[in-house]
């Protein structure tokens, strides 16, 4: 099969201009109505449910698990699926167990959650520490999949393509703050869910519209078992380990949370939540048939000859079915998702180094609107600048692995600080320090020791810890440390003040 | 902000915060039931999870099917939930609060 994949097609072109002016447009009209904090971390609170739910899916549908999880389904069958429904049931953990209180209480970050009642000066900076430690390996791995993705697609040099999705997305975040972020993760979700479905109806118009004959199609080529388990569960509690971080990872994803405090009020949180589980949902069952649909049509040995890790799947069989010029939206969709998660995740990183560490640490809450946003601007070019200068020097590297330990320091440092803060009135400064920094700090180290890194990447005979995914050890010591720690000191104020903390958690009294 | 303590130390008060959690609780051991039920058993069961249902479409391809739609359908009882039985109450115990 010829590809024109590699080379920048016209259609390529086009679409991708055709977004990047779409979006520096919303982006020209959302800075005119960014004045206040208000606007530039939570889009004036203005955002509807049903607009809420498609950007909570557009931060959350990287290019990884497009790109990536069609591939793993069309190298590895089945395996692909089981590890597709695991980014899904984090959704409904985060409805039941913190939607509403977190937007009860907070304010632009979830540390403001988390520092209601206790010390602010400690608990903001754990709090911005474990939250900047989760965003940093997370936009290191999507800068380093842009510049390879991107050099695959378009054939432009790997440092162009991490310069280009980082001036763009500045340029969002910057000038538009959370408005123009909120409609560009819009926009790409909307691009995306199209593009992906009709890609799914082009895949089922070959086998007569029934998925049995696409894996029938399936199993005649590559035999029955790539519709059966393969190596991804051979150890359950590794298995169990990897589902612990992805369920609970996404309850404490910075960037993930704050978008609850761009809709009024917690029942709008609540029915995004349900909005988003839909978009998400529907994305993982439709994007396996799409993985199926490039094995059966396309072929394992040109999908891997392409690209050994299988990223080219989904868009080989877009080229095979739609030929170039669809084939070129498909490569402009998936550059607009990466442009899209980025600046999710730039912003969510200058909200935590403006909001939590300047406005609350240094100026102890005293900083007029007028600095905090000048500061705002600053850290976003900040962490902007970062995420591009990792994404050089990590050229080459392979940091597939990072986005399973942002997940993992997300569930162990992040969330049982959260949860224990909402729902324990003993909880108190020292238990939410050191379940952060212990927490995140588990998760670093017992990746640093698993096979992942031991073996794979620094060819040692043997890890030093057994799984490759730890929080299924990393979690409790979190929630643990968290409990010790609050349970050997105390903290008078902190317990006085859960009584307030209770009227605005559960009636939503006070609430922003 | 004393002006909530009366509805703080109130029986529904209690009621509606218990009631959150037993209902939030109950969904999030449903769930894990569903997923974790569905890990553990492709784990021990593999030739169960392999079997063929109709031509090449295997158990396994209906369950993962199955997860997906069962973890949005808890999501949704949530909502149907709360919308219903929370919100009304938290209204009523709202406007008391704020009256005093």
């Amino acid at each position: 099969m010829q590809t024109s994949l590699g080379s920048p097609t016209l259609s390529a072109i086009v679409s991708f201009l055709v977004i990047v002016a779409l979006t520096l447009a919303v982006t020209y009209w959302a800075a005119r109505r960014t004045r206040s904090t208000r606007d530039f971390y939570a889009a004036g609170r203005s955002i509807s449910p049903f607009q809420n739910g498609l950007a909570l899916a557009g931060d959350y549908m990287s290019a990884a698990s497009f790109l990536g999880i069609a591939g793993l389904v069309a190298l590895r069958g089945y395996d692909g699926m089981i590890y597709a429904t695991g980014w899904l049931v984090g959704w409904p953990a985060l409805m039941f167990l913190i939607a509403e209180p977190l937007r009860n209480l907070g304010k632009f970050t979830f540390a403001d959650v988390v520092a209601f009642r206790l010390r602010q000066v400690p608990v903001r900076v754990a709090a911005a520490f474990g939250g900047i430690l989760t965003l940093l390996f997370y936009v290191l791995a999507q800068m380093v999949g842009a510049g390879n993705l991107i050099t695959l697609m378009f054939g432009l040099p790997y440092e162009w393509a991490v310069i280009i999705v980082g001036v763009v997305m500045l340029a969002y975040v910057l000038f538009g703050g959370m408005i123009a972020t909120t409609w560009v993760q819009i926009i790409k979700a909307i691009l995306l869910l199209f593009g992906v479905t009709v890609l799914t109806v082009l895949v089922l118009s070959r086998f007569n519209f029934s998925p049995g004959e696409l894996y029938s199609a399936v199993a005649a080529r590559y035999g029955q078992t790539a519709l059966e388990p393969g190596g991804l569960v051979s150890d359950p509690v590794d298995a169990i380990s990897l589902g612990l971080a992805l369920m609970f990872g996404l309850l404490g994803l910075p960037h993930i949370l704050m978008r609850f405090y761009t809709v009024p009020n917690a029942r709008a949180a609540r029915s995004s939540v349900l909005y988003a589980t839909g978009f998400i949902g529907y994305f993982y069952l439709i994007i396996p048939i799409v993985g199926f649909g490039a094995s059966a049509l396309v072929g394992r040995e040109i999908i891997r000859k392409v690209d050994s890790g299988g990223n080219m799947a989904a868009p080989l069989v877009a080229e095979l079915l739609g030929g170039t010029p669809f084939l070129g939206f498909i490569a402009a969709v998936a550059f607009a998702t990466i442009l899209a998660v980025v600046a999710g995740l730039t912003l969510a990183g200058a909200s935590a180094l403006s909001h939590d560490i300047f406005t609350h640490a240094i100026r102890k809450g005293h900083a007029t609107e007028h600095e905090q946003i000048r500061v705002a601007r600053i850290a976003t070019v900040a962490f902007g600048l970062i995420a591009v200068v990792l994404g050089i020097l990590f050229k080459g590297q392979n940091v597939a692995f990072m986005v399973g330990l942002a997940f993992a320091i997300a569930a162990s440092g992040n969330f049982p600080a959260l949860l224990l803060s909402i729902v324990w009135s003993r909880f108190n400064t020292a238990g939410a320090v050191w379940s952060i920094v212990s927490g995140a700090l588990m998760a670093v180290i017992l990746i640093g020791l698993s096979p992942t890194i031991r073996v794979d990447l620094l060819h040692y005979a043997t890890p030093m810890f057994p799984l490759r995914n730890p929080a299924i050890v990393s979690m409790p010591v979190g929630f643990l440390v968290g409990i010790i720690a609050s349970l050997v000191t105390r903290e008078p104020e902190a317990e006085a003040r859960f009584h307030d903390e209770k009227l605005r958690t559960y009636l939503g009294i006070g609430a922003e | 902000m004393q002006t909530g303590r009366h509805v703080l130390e109130s029986a529904e008060f209690r009621r509606l915060v218990a009631g959150r959690w037993r209902v939030s609780l109950a969904l999030t051991g449903l769930l894990f039931i569903l997923y974790y039920g569905y890990i553990i058993l492709i784990a021990t069961n593999r030739q169960l999870v392999s079997r063929p249902v109709s031509g090449a479409t295997t158990t396994g391809i209906l369950l993962a099917t199955a997860v997906i739609a069962g973890a949005w359908v808890l999501t949704a009882a949530y909502v149907v939930w709360a919308n219903r039985q929370y919100d009304p109450a938290v209204a009523e115990l709202r406007a008391r609060a704020e009256k005093r």
